[in-house]
């Protein structure tokens, strides 16, 4: 049975559609992809903008005797509520430290409560009508204000929204950082250097390779676990430190760098090798005057990509207790301490409505940290990429 | 003396005797050299091997010697064995000037040593698995003792609840016996991964054909970064997302069918876990696309076929083995994922196939049992590690049999670099 040329070419046509639509279905799962991230990105910033200000009112703070010894007497009645209890228990040290303000009246910008940031920010608040209306009236003389906010950025953890702040655990991030960065790094590309220009192939590399492709595999609260077993039960390192925090991704990060090491290692052509051999070098002269530098910004484009990585990593220090409650900015390995992931986590499980928005506040700070950590990475290996 | 300053004044020396290790022995070798002596080596090196000789016993004696202290409990005073260790570096000085001998192949040495560290660092990779399977097992094994491990694997309640009482010798006291049962944790996992499989593999695998295949290379270099910042976001900013914005919009749409969804639904981090995995299923695949050979399109082409009848019929059944591998590697990220189901799913072990219900994984449980004030003895503590442990088997085996398919893959065309 033949067919005639018009069925063909229908059937051609027809053909011809389904590639389209293939193409179509395909470009629009990666638009869908990327209108995620657009959703993400604008749902965070919404969400995490506002806790970048703080709402400040201008009272008349009173410094005299009574307010020593109660410092709620030290602003009136009607804006008592409105005030910051964290401004006010400041007020006796101020006094202490400046005896010359006692017995006089001052009108001060102090910090407000959260319940009337949340209210000036439009957001649902536990004000009653009648502290909304002196609200109200504060703002139309100009005496509530949203300023802006830098105690998020100077202070630690608080249970009042409006004294949190992302210092201690930024330092907690910096010091875990340093410790993980300082095992890792020479592990990793001494690991590397080791597979990729000393060893010979036998069971024992292999061993080693099928293991850091594990390693890299295994989920990251499976070193939690470890973390736990060994370091602080075994080793006996101080829970919630830096210190173990660090070690633990330090180990889960080793594969990262492991491997883009190599591939840096890898990418160096062997000409370079031979014509070093052939002067006469040692395989650690090849290695430390020739292939080294000529990979380094290779291997410091993935230890940048691994910093980020451990940076975002919450679960396996969650098991080790660094979701501690850190008020105190301390830059001590050994101190309790906790990190920019988990004060994110901590402060979602607040019930307060308005930790929602220091909870979007600390992402955008992390997410600009790691977003420009990537840049900078990309960069590098743009500036310094050569094709043999 | 306060630990401290003994730990510096021992660096201290060990920094000075390695000094003069390299400027004595430098000097001795240059003064050889001078004397028109043909040496084996350089100057510099038979300095570099002598600092070797010196710090290098000194540094491994401190080493084992707090190794032992912790291991065996045996109480060394650090004076004697900072004092032990600065002897033998003495004697390794000594030994490293006596070295210097025109005969004597210092760079070579130092290759050995330098050998020697090297292969020691790499074996922290091996330490670091046979760790974390030793503390697991070890830990998981003390479970089994106290719960059975049949009760374990077919059990239906999870009910840690009393367990606490148990631990502290009060058994008899708790209302009621703790129970150990995890096929319901084991439900909520295996139900939260497929909802994330269900929207990775076809976005991710879609998206991977786009990019190989349709798409002009402006849009390739423009999409990989945005694919790479997807993977980029820290799993507690998913989480977070998941559970302030994503469960929310699913009651209300679930409300809107005449639905009755919890605001801890699987639905919300199932859905969010997979736009997590996206990146991954969609990078991995398109580096499996782009190894299947050129020839393989141009026959295909050449016999008429159009480019969709070419992607399905020839390249996809070729590049099958590299992303079943892929969605494997994927299978066991999610399995393992722990941020986004701690903030997004329910704590209640909750035995139902309705995605809409609250449930909880192994990872969430694994975090309720460490976190709580327990101490580390008791059973729920210990449940962790067994959880830890199937975990890790499964996830184990699924990277296994993801390696030996990409392997095959890899033999079959040739594609090295994969």
């Amino acid at each position: 049975m033949s067919q005639s040329f018009d069925e063909i070419t229908a059937q051609l046509k027809r053909r011809h559609r389904k590639s389209a639509r293939l193409k179509w279905v395909s470009m629009s799962a990666l638009i869908l992809a990327a209108a995620f991230l657009v959703v993400f990105i604008s749902d965070m910033l919404i969400k995490g903008l506002p806790a970048f200000q703080q709402a400040q009112i201008q009272v008349e703070v009173t410094y005299s005797e009574q307010s020593q010894q109660m410092p709620p007497a030290a602003v009136n009645e009607d804006v008592r509520r409105l005030v910051s209890r964290g401004f006010l228990r400041t007020l006796p040290r101020a006094m202490k430290q400046n005896p010359e303000l006692m017995g006089t009246t001052r009108m001060e910008w102090v910090l407000a409560d959260s319940s009337v940031d949340q209210y000036l920010k439009g957001n649902h608040s536990g004000l009653k009508e009648s502290q909304r209306t002196v609200v109200d009236k504060l703002a139309e003389q100009g005496r509530a204000e949203l300023k802006f906010n830098t105690r998020f950025f100077t202070s630690g953890d608080s249970k009042m929204p409006e004294l949190a702040g992302i210092a201690a655990a930024a330092m907690g991030t910096v010091m875990t950082m340093i410790v993980t960065m300082l095992v890792c790094f020479p592990i990793g590309v001494m690991t590397a250097i080791y597979l990729e220009e000393f060893a010979t192939d036998n069971w024992l590399t292999q061993t080693i390779e099928i293991n850091i492709n594990n390693l890299a595999a295994v989920p990251s609260i499976l070193f939690g676990l470890l973390g736990l077993a060994i370091y602080i039960n075994f080793f006996g390192v101080p829970r919630s430190t830096p210190i173990v925090g660090g070690l633990t991704l330090a180990l889960m990060t080793l594969p990262v760098i492991i491997i883009a090491t190599r591939t840096a290692l890898r990418s160096v052509p062997d000409t370079i090798r031979q014509a070093a051999f052939g002067v006469g070098c040692s395989r650690w002269q090849v290695v430390r005057d020739h292939v080294l530098p000529v990979s380094l910004p290779g291997i410091l484009t993935g230890s940048i990509i691994g910093l980020a990585q451990a940076m975002g990593e919450t679960a396996p220090l969650i098991i080790i207790g660094m979701v501690a409650f850190i008020p105190d900015v301390s830059a001590s390995f050994t101190d309790a301490s906790t990190v920019m992931p988990a004060q994110i986590f901590t402060w979602a499980g607040e019930p307060d409505r308005a930790f929602v928005e220091k909870t979007a506040g600390g992402i955008l700070v992390l997410l600009a940290v790691l977003i420009s950590l990537n840049a900078t990475a990309v960069w590098l290996r743009k500036k310094f990429e050569r094709r043999w | 003396m306060p630990t401290n300053q003994i730990y510096l004044l021992f660096s201290g020396v060990l920094l000075a005797l390695g000094l003069a290790a390299f400027f004595m022995a430098r000097a001795r070798a240059s003064r050889l050299r001078e004397n028109g002596m043909a040496m084996y080596a350089q100057p510099d090196q038979y300095a570099w091997f002598s600092v070797l000789t010196t710090a290098g016993p000194a540094v491994l004696v401190g080493a084992l010697g707090a190794f032992v202290m912790l291991l065996i409990g045996a109480e060394i005073p650090t004076l004697y064995l900072l004092g032990a260790s600065l002897v033998v570096a003495t004697i390794g000085l000594l030994v490293g000037l006596m070295q210097v001998r025109p005969t004597f192949h210092a760079r070579q040495a130092i290759e050995v040593v330098i050998r020697a560290v090297l292969a020691t660092a790499a074996m922290v990779s091996i330490v670091t698995t046979l760790g974390i399977l030793l503390s697991i097992v070890f830990e998981a094994l003390r479970f089994f003792q106290m719960q059975s491990f049949w009760e374990f694997i077919t059990g239906t309640t999870w009910a840690p609840g009393d367990s606490f009482l148990a631990a502290a010798g009060r058994a008899d006291e708790g209302a009621s016996a703790a129970q150990f049962g995890s096929v319901p944790l084991f439900a909520g996992t295996f139900i939260i991964t497929l909802i994330a499989m269900l929207v990775a593999i076809p976005i991710g695998l879609l998206a991977a054909i786009y990019m190989a295949e349709f798409a002009p290379t402006r849009v390739r270099t423009l999409a990989k970064p945005v694919l790479e910042v997807l993977a980029g976001i820290p799993t507690v900013v998913y989480g977070f997302f998941a559970a302030i914005t994503v469960a929310p919009v699913i009651v209300d749409v679930a409300g809107f069918f005449g639905l009755d969804a919890s605001f801890n639904n699987a639905l919300a981090p199932g859905i969010v876990m997979g736009i997590m995995i996206i990146p991954f299923i969609s990078s991995l695949s398109d580096d499996v696309i782009n190894a299947v050979p050129d020839s393989m399109r141009q026959g295909s082409l050449a016999l008429g076929m159009t480019k969709a009848e070419t992607i399905t019929s020839v390249v996809l059944p070729a590049a099958i083995p590299g992303i079943i591998s892929a969605s494997l590697l994927a299978v066991s990220r999610a399995l393992g994922e722990t941020m986004i189901v701690v903030m997004a799913a329910g704590m209640r072990p909750n035995l139902t196939a309705n995605p809409l219900e609250d449930m909880t994984t192994v990872t969430v449980r694994i975090v309720a049992a460490l976190t709580g004030d327990q101490e580390f003895e008791s059973a729920e503590t210990l449940s962790a590690f067994a959880l830890g442990l199937v975990l890790f088997v499964v996830t184990l085996t699924l990277n296994m049999v993801s390696v030996i398919m990409i392997r095959r893959f890899r033999e079959k065309y040739r594609a090295n670099d994969l």
